[in-house]
């Protein structure tokens, strides 16, 4: 890894350059009841609508990776004018024909995206919709302070260590640039950086210090998929599942569920057919319903546990490492006001 | 420009789209609810090629329709030329239901794990199936006669609601020729029905007490199907009698909507039934939790 100083003025530069392609990064969206900021990703259009200094976004940047919909292929079908069932045709189309920037994510979403690339892209089947989408994406990380619902430290993602080409981290009037790719290389030859002396690296040194003792929440994960095992049939989570109300909202601003139905669609003249595919939520009812009307997970606390199952226990069983990645969108966005420290912290105190 | 990006096109992956144009060849009513539909794959080379095990499954794709995991239900040994038994039970088999033969659909896997019957060579074989866990299980029975020297004492027990509801009734003469106990037993009786009524474990208990302990111990292989409340009765009885967990193996049904481990519908704590399953042996399914 590289490393460069620039001066915060320069941003703009970078910006600029970046902005020859599509660039998605943290947007105000509007004030809630207590006169906050609201942050989401979407598309910037000016370097003045991209607000660096975001706490967290309302949703993960998932929607240009995991698109929440998103065509897997399309259907011709070749009529012969019998009034027979005719012949078709299949067309598979990537959807991919231009790079996209991501500027300003948070190391837990870069995190995010090394996990998801785990899963989507490995295996016997790699998913070539979200591989291509990943082979053309230019990603420009940005330091964060920890809000208080964040718990990225208790799952090992409040830094990121690859899946970016440049992280910024800002000190006072200059940037630290962490350089990953030579794409990311040469982008800074075209602006005014410079090595970073010792004194500047000490400065970076504490601001990393600073921000651990920043965590406010934190999820105790020793020996958590063993636990998670153990109290399988404790009754804490009835109690949860009485409170959760099988919205799949914490699915739909998660940044690691990849969770998808697939539904066809076919055009109003009958000449072509769409496949197209959604994201979807563990929680919600119909999740793990079969043909014939039997529901592996009827009651809502089996399915909120499922979640918690896969993020926490059978991810880290496949990969060694959690699904979760501590950005507390879940529990920030949640109806019933349901968090994942507390969730795990009932589970672990549970006596059954 | 000068960021150096530019659109590169990844070609691994290729293949997850990908389906085998196939042609529905002929439609047989099995009963009031299920049919047998032959498929073939049209292009020669690809049938040819298309090479799966007794167990595997295909998503079976209806363009404008739908999407969904089917067993295959024909021998190995007729590779792309596949018999698949399907309930009309859902939105797209009750569209399957009223198409007939040269209907054109997709084809693609075959995926998941198969019934190991290659190492069940020299052993006795206990096949148990309930209601439509027999199509499943008519691959690995139909692999099985046809090497059935290979084999020890082969059973087959196959329990149904009625007797309207038997599935393949008109092979039953023909698996008995090859040397195959067949017991069959339904939940209620039906006009000319003369054979045993009752749950399909009063039947394998039967067949448990008339074996040697010792046989089940160290040369007995069970492959079991059927819907999931007789998973944990029958195979309770199989442990009790001996059959090593490892050698009991299981077919589960899940919802799927791509059966190449990336929907995650089928999902069951870390364990993929479309890529791990859908045949665990029941060491695998006491491990895991809430398989059955």
């Amino acid at each position: 890894m590289l490393f460069k100083v620039f001066a915060a003025s320069e941003l703009i530069r970078l910006y600029e350059l970046l902005a020859a392609d599509r660039i998605v990064g943290p947007v105000k969206k509007g004030d809630d009841q207590y006169g906050r900021s609201l942050y989401d990703f979407d598309v910037v259009h000016d370097f003045s609508d991209l607000h660096l200094d975001y706490g967290q976004t309302i949703h993960s940047a998932k929607n240009y990776f995991l698109p929440y919909r998103e065509d897997l292929c399309a259907f011709t079908f070749q009529d012969d004018g019998s009034g027979a069932s005719g012949d078709w045709h299949k067309e598979v189309d990537y959807g991919v024909y231009a790079p996209l920037v991501l500027f300003g994510l948070h190391p837990c979403d870069i995190n995010a995206l090394n996990k998801l690339d785990k899963v989507l892209l490995g295996g016997k089947y790699p998913n070539p919709f979200y591989g291509e989408k990943r082979a053309n994406m230019f990603i420009v990380g940005h330091s964060c302070s920890p809000q208080p619902f964040c718990f990225c430290k208790s799952m090992g993602t409040d830094s990121a260590i690859r899946g970016f080409d440049l992280f910024l981290t800002r000190m006072d009037d200059l940037y630290f640039a962490e350089i990953l790719s030579s794409r990311a290389f040469h982008l800074l030859e075209q602006i005014d950086c410079h090595d970073p002396d010792s004194s500047e690296l000490r400065h970076y040194m504490e601001i990393m210090e600073a921000k651990e003792s920043l965590f406010v929440a934190h999820v105790d994960t020793s020996d958590l998929t063993k636990i998670l095992d153990l109290e399988f049939q404790a009754s804490v989570w009835q109690e949860w599942g009485q409170k959760c109300l099988s919205c799949g909202t914490c699915a739909q601003v998660c940044p690691t569920c990849y969770c998808y139905g697939v539904e066809e669609r076919v055009d109003m003249d009958f000449s072509r057919a769409h496949k197209e595919k959604q994201l979807y939520s563990c929680n919600l009812l119909d999740f793990a319903s079969v043909a014939g009307g039997h529901n592996f997970r009827p009651e809502s606390h089996t399915r909120l546990k499922y979640r918690y199952y896969h993020k926490h226990r059978g991810f880290v069983e496949a990969f060694e490492e959690s699904l979760c990645v501590g950005c507390g969108r879940c529990g920030q966005s949640c109806l019933a006001r349901i968090t994942v420290p507390e969730v795990i912290a009932s589970v672990r105190a549970s006596k059954e | 420009m000068n960021t150096n990006l530019e659109c590169v096109q990844p070609v691994s992956g290729e293949e997850f789209e990908y389906s085998y144009k196939a042609e529905i060849t002929n439609v047989y009513p099995l009963t009031r609810m299920e049919k047998l539909y032959q498929i073939q794959l049209v292009d020669p080379i690809e049938r040819e090629r298309f090479i799966f095990r007794p167990g595997q499954f295909v998503m079976l794709e209806l363009p404008g329709i739908g999407e969904a995991p089917f067993s295959i239900t024909s021998s190995p040994v007729r590779h792309g030329d596949l018999e698949l038994c399907i309930r009309a039970v859902g939105n797209m088999t009750r569209f399957l239901d009223r198409v007939g033969r040269g209907t054109r659909v997709g084809i693609s896997g075959p995926f998941g794990t198969h019934f190991p019957v290659e190492k069940m060579e020299g052993e006795d074989i206990l096949l148990i199936a309930g209601g439509l866990g027999i199509a499943p299980l008519r691959s690995p029975i139909l692999a099985v006669l046809e090497t059935r020297s290979r084999y020890g004492q082969v059973d087959i027990i196959y329990g149904a609601r009625r007797p309207s509801e038997l599935l393949f009734d008109y092979e039953y003469a023909m698996w008995r020729q090859f040397d195959v106990g067949l017991d069959i037993i339904v939940d209620r009786e039906e006009p000319g029905w003369q054979g045993p009524v009752g749950l399909i474990t009063e039947i394998l208990k039967e067949r448990i007490a008339k074996g040697q302990t010792d046989r089940f111990r160290e040369r007995t292989s069970a492959i079991v199907c059927g819907p999931p409340v007789m998973f944990r009765f029958v195979c309770d009885l199989l442990i009790a009698a001996q059959v090593p967990v490892e050698k009991i193996f299981v077919s589960l049904e899940r919802r799927m909507h791509c059966g190449r481990g990336k929907c995650c519908r089928c999902n069951i704590g870390s364990t993929n039934t479309c890529l791990d399953g859908p045949v665990f042996d029941y060491w695998s399914v006491l491990n895991l939790k809430e398989a059955i």
